[in-house]
């Protein structure tokens, strides 16, 4: 880190960093605090009306919590597919590595009716499903499903290089020292990980909470059951009620960025906690 | 020095982005560009329609005339209307977002709707039922549909405007019949949507969740949407049920005077939406499944427009603007439907 910031790649630090201002600024501030002056056009008291409505409340409930779930599954699994593909070579690798991307570039709507195909009533999965009494589709559950597929590569591209950078002399050097498989993964191999799967969690759940075009198809759209907090916002500038959107979007806004904020912090203790272990 | 170093580019780039865009001028020379911001099921109409004027302004004018549509769902369209997407005529699915064209962007007059003939809506359209080959549930008209056991899809009508139609059409039937009032009228959408599994959030999605996802009993749909579906998806899996008593359901057209000034393209704009009043547009409209307004090509589609019994959302609601603050709007009654105790 120290050596970075005395050997400069670019010239100029206080050029560049006009120029990050400056794009963050015309990319990212402008447009939001444009989004919080029109609520500015409501009074306290209608904001708060708007923004504690029964509906909202639910999708706040609904959108964070399948965001939560979306991205929790993530990490178990996108763990698992990223430790395959990074220690194990078998045939068809090339096309798990591209499948991984998919997620990323499919236009999302068309994830959502696929989605929607396979698991309603009559789909592939839907039938066996529904025959063990499970409704996926147009539930809470299909939103999470919609959501862990959009988050998959997320977690799977984060955690992939630094998987590759330990090396399997550190596996058998802990063998050596006597470690069991299980000590060697979650003493050795876990906290080395741990900062790059949160990382991971992190995108995959930010991605989850605004997601509008896949989780439409498969959600049902039933008020207090299965609305998401962006289909509100759509429904508001339905009725060219552009206060009352910015209101939620507000909302949402202030929520994931405290969000987002709290796991950054975790993030970087964790990565000092694993600076600060012997041998690093 | 230092704080020039980064103040400068920051001035400059800012300068960058001031000097470009701009509205573009009318086209040199005999050629003309108009843009049609439309709803979603129009864009067959609207090719087969475009071809037709383009062709028939080159006759009348010798200009060359080249129409860019744009599809999407009406309110959407509206809004990208409203914050500067250069239409130099829209043709949507209700009058209530055409109207807000000139409320909150003062894009048109208020009297927009009657400048063109029958309420600026060329075609219209009614409401009707799609239920499964050979109807195994007997389904016949309005009442049918709140009976035990038969499940309905139609659309959110808080976000797609044509569903706002479905609504209005069953509200429109129960306040209709004999005895009827608003209280039985309240009571009848509110057992309506209890029946209402998935609320989709376009047309186009409820369809796919009826055809293609099995569900359901009966689709409430546009009669053109209709048509599609039973002639050209599923020819023989599905069946037109049309209710006693519908809605006419009147999508609007209007010139969008301060982007056809700016651009110059008012003449042309103007006559393009007179187009559709002739002969050869109402021939296209039914083409497309849309009611034509001129009786005689009407009378020469009659057998394929069935009868029926239609009200106007003037004649139930007083118009769009009272009809969307009743039941659509934040508390409104199609809210009360799921959240009781809404205040």
């Amino acid at each position: 880190m120290a050596v970075s910031s005395k050997r400069r790649v670019l010239p100029g630090f206080r050029l560049s960093l006009g120029f990050a201002w400056f794009y963050l600024g015309l990319i990212v501030l402008i447009p939001l605090s444009g989004l919080f002056l029109r609520t500015f056009t409501l009074t306290w008291a209608q904001f708060w009306e708007t923004v504690t409505a029964p509906r909202a409340l639910a999708a706040y409930q609904l959108t964070f919590g399948a965001s939560f779930a979306a991205a929790a599954v993530n990490v178990v699994f996108g763990l698992l597919v990223a430790w395959v593909l990074v220690r194990y070579r078998f045939p068809g690798r090339d096309l798990v590595e591209a499948l991984v991307d998919l997620p990323f570039a499919l236009p999302t709507a068309v994830a959502g009716l696929t989605l929607t195909t396979l698991f309603s009533a009559n789909g592939w999965y839907g039938q066996y499903l529904e025959a063990l009494g499970l409704k996926v589709a147009y539930t809470s559950v299909g939103v999470a499903v919609a959501l862990t597929f959009i988050g998959l590569p997320f977690v799977v591209r984060t955690v992939q290089p630094v998987l590759e950078d330990i090396d399997a002399d550190v596996e058998e050097a802990a063998a050596t020292l006597g470690a069991t498989p299980w000590q060697t993964f979650t003493r050795v191999l876990f906290p080395s990980i741990l900062p790059a799967l949160l990382s991971g969690f992190t995108l995959a759940f930010a991605r989850a909470l605004g997601e509008y075009g896949s989780v439409v198809f498969i959600s049902g759209n039933m008020p207090l059951r299965t609305e998401i907090v962006p289909l509100l916002i759509i429904t508001k500038l339905e009725q060219y009620d552009y206060a009352g959107a910015t209101a939620i979007a507000v909302v949402m806004l202030v929520a994931s960025f405290v969000l987002l904020l709290a796991v950054n912090l975790l993030h970087r203790w964790t990565h000092r906690r694993l600076e600060a272990r012997p041998g690093h | 020095m230092e704080v020039r170093s980064w103040v400068l580019p920051l001035l400059l780039s800012l300068a960058a982005c001031s000097k470009s865009g701009g509205g573009d001028a009318p086209a040199p020379g005999g050629a003309v560009t108009l843009l049609n911001v439309s709803y979603d099921p129009t864009r067959e109409l609207y090719e087969d329609f475009n071809a037709a004027f383009a062709k028939h302004w080159a006759a009348k004018s010798g200009q060359k005339v080249t129409i860019k549509q744009s599809h999407g769902g009406s309110g959407k369209q509206a809004r990208a209307v409203i914050d500067g997407l250069e239409a130099d005529v829209v043709t949507l699915a209700l009058a209530y977002d055409v109207d807000m064209l000139h409320d909150k962007g003062q894009l048109i007059p208020a009297n927009w709707q009657t400048r063109l003939p029958d309420n600026s809506s060329p075609y219209t359209s009614t409401i009707v039922f799609v239920v499964r080959k050979g109807n195994p549930k007997g389904i016949k008209d309005w009442e049918d549909l709140v009976k035990e056991g038969v499940t309905v899809i139609t659309p959110n009508p808080k976000t797609s405007g044509g569903a706002r139609w479905n609504y209005l059409a069953a509200w429109g039937h129960a306040l209709r019949k004999p005895g009827g009032s608003e209280a039985t009228a309240q009571a009848f959408v509110e057992n309506l949507f209890r029946n209402v599994p998935v609320l989709d959030s376009g047309a186009r999605g409820s369809t796919t969740t009826f055809a293609e996802r099995g569900l359901g009993d009966v689709l409430i749909a546009w009669e053109n949407e209709a048509f599609l579906l039973t002639q050209e998806v599923g020819k023989d899996k599905f069946e037109i049920v049309v209710p006693s008593v519908s809605i006419l359901a009147e999508p609007p057209v209007t010139v969008v005077d301060k982007n056809a000034d700016k651009r110059g393209t008012r003449a042309v704009a103007e006559a393009y939406l007179q187009y559709l009043y002739s002969d050869e547009g109402q021939e296209l409209a039914a083409k497309h499944h849309y009611r034509p307004r001129s009786q005689a090509v009407a009378a020469k589609h009659a057998s394929k427009f069935p009868g029926v019994s239609l009200f106007t959302i003037a004649d139930v609601f007083g118009g769009w603007k009272k009809a969307q603050a009743a039941h659509f709007d934040e508390g409104g009654v199609f809210d009360r439907i799921y959240v009781p105790k809404a205040r």
